[in-house]
Order: structure tokens, then sequence, then C-alpha cells
């Protein structure tokens, strides 16, 4: 007989479970300079890697003399492509079926290329050793715009493959050709095209950027050769993988490769691949018998290491007279640059760039992707995003604006006209998905009635006749956008990186005085998993978050899992822990079952304790129970208190919003004042509010700089021109607004907490809000599209063209 | 290369260095002394996740050799605080969810540090203005204002207080 619980709310409030904002417990070593990142780790005797890198886009490699270098003081070795060529790692796979030169081999095929590493005593002596290695270059023609790669007389980029008919994705038509991915029904949509009432047809750009987080890529590798073991410690998003890759290509068994995730400096998509570095510091490490580190500079990262977008979206939209869409095609040339080094899955060689009907009711579509290849960095990552779905997103976002135009409509008024319905859902969309959940048009009233939308236009109407009438000179745009994202890849059918389906895992063990510790597949770069994932769990076993370990990053000790990317980690591992929480909570209740010795059915859950039904003072604790699974004998179940669980989830996550931007723009200067933001998401179930706004704040501020700034640029020579932090936008604290966030829920039916995911959204979400806003601004002198990024320059430039200046 | 004596105070504690003249004091701290709470991001003085505080100022310590710190006083993030008794900057960090990922926190803490020795009293611009030499890629800087506006405060009726 136990004593009186206390209340139900007195329990659940100490738990700090779903829903609460709990304050994080990565900031404890954060703040106090304690992380532990992958340029902090120093072993005995480590040496330090860096790369003689191209600085042509397109050259044959005609010689490499290595003679000087190696005479460098403190220089160890420098290899080349020809001493990786009798281990066969010359060249790499990449994650979208393509391979990729780990050193030039024979040739150079971007500017920053690696051509040559020097492995020194530490990084100073190494950039001498760089400084004198001899490379011998002859110049070649060089392609940088997708649409010139094909025409007679282009050069030849990737002469590897130059014969081969049938790539990773199906038929080549051209040397430099990658793919044609294709989705929808072309004919039927050609059909609606041609009979319809009105068409909107325009070229939407998402220009090329990078997702630069402030930690840049880095590897430390240490050959144990006494014990036959590899580990390797490195900015890694997918820990799991990279040991499966780096056993399939180096030939060392996996279970003799420890991959470690350390802390990890941002991610942003930029570490979900295998990049030469990685390779190059682990050939390193088994020649000199030392561990051996590589970390890149910061032009390094932007001029080589997986750069974002590039897509060319050519639309056609069309509708009837009073605004309803009837049918969208859409047909993108991808510049992949010069190896196909996307991390998509891999029968989505576009990504899932087929979400491009967004939030819409749209009944006939089809998409064609042409995956090209030009002289520039590898790479085509999900920058804050999944797979692809920042570009789907920009395109339907900007294809209403321009429809809403041509048919002298309001763009709020004709986004609601055509969202797919509340009751409609689960929704199939013309283009194959099944959307899980969504309630648009309360989300999408909240949003405009919180800004004043009807107040705004009427603002903006009076400002453009004060503009004409040569009262002001500074315009109001008014940026609408909402989105519909498809995240937590994914569904084993049909999802997969190299062969690996797309489950996630989780590992729960509780000790005898009741805390536990939780092993994930997947892998925080800021997000906070520590905090989180242990809400999850103390809502489903009723311990203490405070009480939960939780660990990722260590393949020796965490079950696997395909890592964190595409806003998969709660999607899908927050699954696998819920899952995992309730075999522990099965389990606890047969042991709770024994000790009060009744049937386990006459016990029901009750926060924290498992309780007889009808008998409130007859109960066992979690923690009791714990204790009971070290000590007590019971027959039929075994010891200890343990579970694991792979989640292959049954279909994707759709979160969705409503953003809307008000922006100042000053027609003489080309300079803007972003004067609100107003974001609102839906992510289904929210686990921890303080995390899911610190989440909006920062995917916003990325899609202000994409929008407004910032870009991998190349001049016609292959060059790249933004390769260092001064020419490469990132917002300060003065650049940046303050954010006004609001949310509804509607939970994923499938998921078991009714999560979806949100670090995405707002980068998703923002960049067509803010893009919205300058093409809002000069709606009414007839603007109808303008390309990315917006800087100040671009925003002269469209009023200059528009005739604001004469 | 020739290596050189250089003499410092680092987080209260004298340090004596022999290090190359090219040595760059981020390194130096990093790599020889151990202290990794200052981290490397861009290595052209841009985004101050390298920002130090020497001799009374904010200093991006991938822009300065090692040598030219001969005879400075420095503190880090390690000196700011300690486990048992963080700094109110800290701890409002930690309160307002003013980071993520972490790699900006100590230089954004230590230039925050310095701000508010500067100007005790900020307005929400002077500390946008104040901290706009740390970039940070995950908060979009909203509560990292919040956190360093309240610390002020904070600071402010300690100081009263006392």
């Amino acid at each position: 007989m136990n004593e009186i619980s206390p209340p139900k709310e007195e329990r659940s409030a100490a738990l700090s479970g779903l829903g609460t904002s709990r304050k994080r417990v990565e900031d404890a070593r954060f703040t106090q300079g304690k992380g532990n990142y992958v340029d902090d780790i120093k072993l005995p005797g480590m040496l330090f890697g860096d790369f003689v890198r191209s600085p042509y886009a397109h050259a044959r490699v005609k010689s490499i003399n290595t003679e000087k270098a190696m005479a460098v003081p403190g220089v160890h070795a420098v290899l080349t492509a020809a001493d990786l060529e009798p281990l066969s790692l010359h060249w790499m796979p990449t994650l979208a079926g393509d391979k990729q030169m780990v050193l030039a081999d024979g040739k150079v095929l971007f500017q920053a290329q690696e051509v040559a590493f020097v492995v020194a005593d530490d990084r100073y002596a190494a950039a001498d050793g760089v400084a004198a290695v001899e490379v011998e270059y002859e110049e070649l023609p060089v392609i940088v715009d997708p649409f010139k790669a094909e025409v007679d007389g282009a050069p030849i980029l990737r002469e590897d493959i130059a014969d081969q008919k049938e790539g990773a994705h199906g038929p080549r038509r051209h040397p430099n050709h990658i793919f044609t991915w294709e989705s929808g029904d072309r004919e039927a949509t050609q059909a609606v095209l041609e009979q319809a009432d009105v068409v909107a047809e325009e070229m939407i750009y998402y220009h090329r950027t990078h997702p630069c987080p402030l930690e840049t890529c880095g590897s430390v590798a240490s050959m144990d050769k006494v014990n036959g073991k590899l580990t390797v410690w490195g900015t890694f998003q997918a820990p799991h993988a990279v040991r499966t890759v780096a056993s399939l290509i180096s030939g060392i068994a996996e279970h003799n490769i420890r991959i470690i995730s350390p802390d990890i400096g941002g991610g942003f998509g930029n570490k979900v691949g295998v990049y030469p570095g990685y390779v190059c510091s682990i050939v390193a490490s088994i020649v000199t018998g030392v561990p051996v580190k590589w970390v890149e500079d910061r032009s390094d990262n932007l001029m080589a290491t997986a750069f974002a977008r590039d897509y060319w979206m050519k639309g056609r939209i069309s509708a009837t007279k009073d605004g309803k869409i009837t049918a969208l095609h859409c047909h993108t040339t991808a510049d992949h640059g010069a190896f196909d080094a996307c991390a998509d899955p891999t029968k989505f060689p576009a990504g899932f760039m087929n979400i491009c009907t967004g939030s819409y009711d749209i009944p006939t579509a089809y998409l064609a992707v042409d995956g090209i290849y030009t002289n520039k960095a590898p790479g085509g990552v999900a920058y804050r995003c999944s797979f692809r779905v920042t570009e789907a997103a920009y395109f339907i976002e900007r294809m209403i604006e321009v429809l809403a135009i041509k048919l002298n409509m309001d763009a709020a008024e004709l986004r609601s006209k055509n969202f797919i319905k509340k009751e409609q859902f689960p929704y199939q969309s013309a283009l194959g998905w099944e959307y899980d959940s969504g309630d648009y048009h309360t989300g999408w009233e909240k949003a405009l009635k919180a800004v004043g939308y009807e107040d705004l236009r009427k603002e903006q109407a009076e400002r453009v006749e004060a503009f004409k009438r040569g009262e002001t000179r500074k315009l109001l745009g008014i940026g609408l956008s909402h989105f519909t994202e498809i995240v937590g890849a994914g569904p084993v059918k049909n999802c997969d990186i190299l062969g690996l389906g797309m489950f996630d895992s989780c590992e729960i063990r509780i000790h005898p005085t009741g805390s536990a510790i939780a092993r994930l597949g997947t892998i925080s770069q800021g997000q906070g998993h520590a905090t989180t994932f242990a809400q999850i769990l103390a809502s489903e076993i009723g311990i203490p978050a405070e009480d939960i370990t939780l660990e990722e990053g260590d393949t020796d000790t965490a079950p696997y899992g395909l890592g964190t990317y595409g806003s998969r980690s709660t999607p899908v591992a927050g699954a696998a822990t819920a899952m995992a929480g309730r075999k522990i909570r099965a389990k606890a209740q047969m042991i709770a079952a024994y000790l009060l010795e009744v049937h386990d059915n006459d016990l029901e859950w009750d926060v924290d304790r498992f309780v007889v039904k009808g008998s409130p003072e007859r109960f066992k604790t979690m923690k009791e129970i714990a204790f009971a699974s070290y000590n007590q004998a019971i027959p039929g179940v075994e010891p200890g208190l343990e579970a694991v669980s792979y989640y292959d989830p049954p279909n994707m996550t759709y979160p969705f919003g409503s953003y809307v931007c008000v922006m100042e723009i000053d027609v003489d200067t080309g300079t803007t004042e972003i004067r609100q933001v107003f974001a609102l998401d839906d992510c289904g179930t929210r686990i921890n509010p303080m995390i899911i706004e610190g989440q909006v704040h920062g995917g916003l501020t990325e899609a202000l700089a994409i929008a407004m700034g910032q870009e991998i640029a190349y001049d016609e020579k292959g060059n790249v021109t933004t390769g260092t932090l001064m020419d490469f936008f990132i917002p300060t604290a003065v650049e940046t607004p303050n954010y006004q966030t609001d949310y509804t829920v509607t939970p994923s039916p499938h998921h078991p907490i009714g999560a979806k995911g949100v670090g995405e959204s707002p980068n998703v979400g923002g960049v067509p809000a803010f893009s919205n806003a300058v093409h809002d601004a000069f709606r009414a002198f007839g603007l109808t599209q303008t390309h990315m990024p917006h800087d100040h320059w671009r925003i002269w430039k469209t009023a200059e063209s528009l005739g604001l200046h004469d | 290369m020739e290596k050189m004596h250089i003499k410092m105070t680092v987080n209260g504690k004298n340090v004596d260095l022999l290090t190359e003249p090219r040595t760059l004091l981020i390194h130096a701290l990093r790599e020889e002394l151990g202290i990794t709470g200052p981290h490397v991001g861009c290595s052209s003085s841009h985004c101050g996740a390298c920002t130090i505080d020497m001799n009374g100022m904010s200093v991006k310590s991938c822009s300065v050799f090692a040598a030219q710190a001969d005879g400075a006083e420095i503190t880090t993030i390690e000196g700011l605080g300690t486990p048992d008794a963080l700094h109110v900057l800290q701890e409002m960090f930690k309160e307002h969810h003013g980071l993520q990922c972490g790699y900006c926190t100590p230089g954004m803490i230590t230039r925050a540090y310095r701000l508010l020795q500067e100007n005790p009293t900020p307005t929400e611009e002077e500390v946008r203005f104040g901290i706009a030499g740390n970039l940070c890629r995950c908060t979009g800087y909203q509560n990292i204002v919040k956190a360093i506006l309240e610390a002020a405060t904070k600071m402010n009726e300690m100081k009263e207080s006392a």
C-alpha cells in the first residue's frame, strides 16, 4: 500500500515533458567554452593536412612535382591521385550515384578542386608545403552556363563517362547531361494548358548559394595499426552512413571503423556529404601511422564544399478567369557542377522537387528536371530544407504571384481560393504525394489578420499615388508566402541513400535507480536533441527529462540511423524514441502487475506510474519498477529494462505555414528596410516551444540572407567571385529584424506523437516571403519577375529598368 | 623558423610561450595553451568566433599575431565564469535561448561582456550595433539581443545593491 499520489499536474510538470519550454542541457558546456568540436581534438603525434587546390575551373593537369614540398621543414608526405590509385581511392562514389575525384586525376573540373594533399607537423608547415607543390596546368574551355552545356562544340567535361549513354538515373542524351527526371502527366497537363482561360509563364531562378555553417568541415582520422581499428572524428551529419561508405571504399571491415561526430558547429546540409578531405585524412593516417587532422578554411568551404540550389525553373500555370488553378507545368534545368554529389534519396535525383504544387489543389501537373554538368563545385545539398523543397516552394510561391498579376487579382485571395481544404486531407497531389494533414485556411486568415492585411494594401496604394506625385521615393512591398514542406525521409519502401533505408532508431536503457540513457541514430548540430528527445521520452516513460542522458554520433555505441538533415530527426528518430519508450512501458507494466499481484490488464498508466484501476492508492512508480527490474526474479520476464526501436515511417510529414513580410524599398539607393515579419508555423505537436521559436528565428535569418544578398557567383572563366565572408553575405544583428511568431497545431495522424519537424520550415517559407515583398513593391510599375538575390544593386537596376529614376 | 618568447596573462594566469613569430594569437591560445573556447570561423576577422578580450578591448584573435600580444592581459570565455559561479551573461544566454550550435557563443559572450563595460545601459539598437562584428548562423540574433539586454539589467541591479 502506497501513500496517495501527488496531483497529476504536479507530477506531470516535474517531468519537463512534451510541450514545455525546457532550458537546454547543451548550454552549460557551450556557454563556458567547453564544447568539443572537431578542431578541438588533439591527439598525440597528430599531423595536419591541407590541400593544393586548382586555380582553374577546367584544365588538364600536365604534371605535379612534389619534390620541393617534401623538402619543406615539417612536411611528412604529399599525396596525389597517383598515390591513391593503387588503393582505388583516387575517385569515390557520391551519394547521388555518380563518382567524384578525391584528388585531380588528369584534369580539374572546378576552381578550388583538390589536387594534392600535404601532410605536415602543423597547419603552418602544411601551408608552406602547399605553396611549394608545383603543378603544371593546361587551361581548357569552361562551361558556367548550364544552357550552353549541350550546344555544338561544347567542351566535354566528364571524359571518364563521356561514352556512357546510361547514368544512375536513366538515359543521358549528351556527355554533359546527367539525367532527366519526370513526375506527373505531361500530355494531360499540356492539354489543360492549351485549353485554359488564362496561362501565366515565367522563368524562376533560384540562384547558387551555400549553407556556410560557422564551423567549416573537418576530420581527424586515427588508424590504430596494432588493433586494426580506424577511428574518425568529423563534421558528419550522418555518421553511420559515413561508416558504411568508408568501409565500402576502403575495404576496412565495418566493425573496425568507428565514426564519431563530436559537437557540430552548424550543418544546414553542408555536412551530409563525403568530401575528399575526409578520405585524404584517413589515407594519410594509414600511410603515416599517426592521427591526421584536416580542417578546411572558410574559402575552401565556400568554393569547394557542397553548394546549394542553382535551379532554373521554367513554369506555366493555368487558371479559370475567376482564378481557380487548373494545371501546373515545370521544366527545371539543374546545374549540378562537375560531379553529381547531391545528397538526395536514391530514387529522387531532383529530391522532392515534385512537392512543387505546394499548398494548392492543382488537379493536373507535370515536372521534368534535367541535371547538367558545368565547371562549378559539386553539391546541390539541401541547405536548411528537405531535398529540393525550398526550390519547389519558391517556384510555386512565385508562380502564384505571377498568376495573380495576370489575373489582376489579389495574391492573398488567389491563394485562399486554391488552398487544399481541411476536409481533403489526407490529400493526394497530382505529382504523387499523400499530404498527411493540414488546415491552411485557419492559419492563413490568422496571419492576414495579425498583420492588418487590408490596411496594408490601402497604405501601399496610397504610397504608390504619393510616389507618382513625387512626394516619396520609397515603395512598400507586402510579401506573402504559404508553404507546404515534405520532410521526415523516409519510408524505406521508397527512400534510401546508397541502398540504406532511411529509417531511424533509438535505444533506451533504464538504470536501477530510475534514471536512463537513450541513444539515437541522429546527430544534433545545434537543434538541441539532448534536450528535446529527453522530453519525448519523459512523457512516454514517466522519468523526468533531467534524469535522461541522451547520446548521439558515436557509431560504436549508437544504433544505426541515417542522421540529421531534411528535418528528419523529429519525424523519424523522434518517432523511434516514442516507440522505444512504449516498449519500456509495456515491460514495466508486466513488472508492476507482478509487484502489485494483479493482471496487467487491471493497470492503467498515470503520468509516471502504473495504478490499479479503481484503486488509486495501489500503484508502482517507474522508479520502483526500474529497481525491481534489476532485483526481482519475475517469472517469464527477463531482468533489466531496455528497449530498442527501429522506426520505418509509413509516410512523410507535411509541415506548413503562413508568412508575411512588409518591406520598405528606397528606389534611388536600392536599399531595403524590413518593417515586419510575421511567421505562423504548424509543425504538428510541439515538443519544446522555446526551441521551435529559436529554429524559426534562425531559419528566417538564413532565408533573409539567401533572398537579399547571399550567393556563390562565378565569372565567365569559372572563378568564384564570392569566396570569402567579405563577398558572401551573412546578415549581422544590424540587418536582421525582430520576428513575430505564431502557430496552429494540426498533428500528423501517422506519427506516434503527432510531431512533424520544424527546423527547415522558416527557410522554405521565408525565402518566398522576402522575395515576394521585393516583387510586390514594384508590381504597380509593371514588374513580373526579377531574380534573387535582391541586393541593393539589383534592386536599383530593377527600379532603373522600370523607368523609376527618370 | 626561429621561435620567440612571449609573456602574457591569460585568464589571470601568467603564461610564457615559445612560438614562431607568424603564429596567430588564436592558434597560440587553442593549440599551444589548450584554450579551445574561442573558435576559428573565417580567419579573416569577419565572423568574430575568435573574439577575446585583450587589454580591455574586444579583439579578433585570428587577426593578431601572438607576438603582438606580448605583455598583454587576455580574458577568454574560460575566464568569465566558473561552473559554480557563472557570469550573468552565461546564465542569460541559457535562460533566453541565445545559442544553438554553440560555435559563435564564446566569442559572442566575450564581446557582450566588453560591450556592457563600454555601455552598461545599452538600447536594443546599441546592442545590435555592438555585436555586429560577431556572426551567428543559428539564432537570428533576437534571443541573443534579449539575453544581453537582460544581463545588463541584472548587472546594474547587482551593482546598485552592492
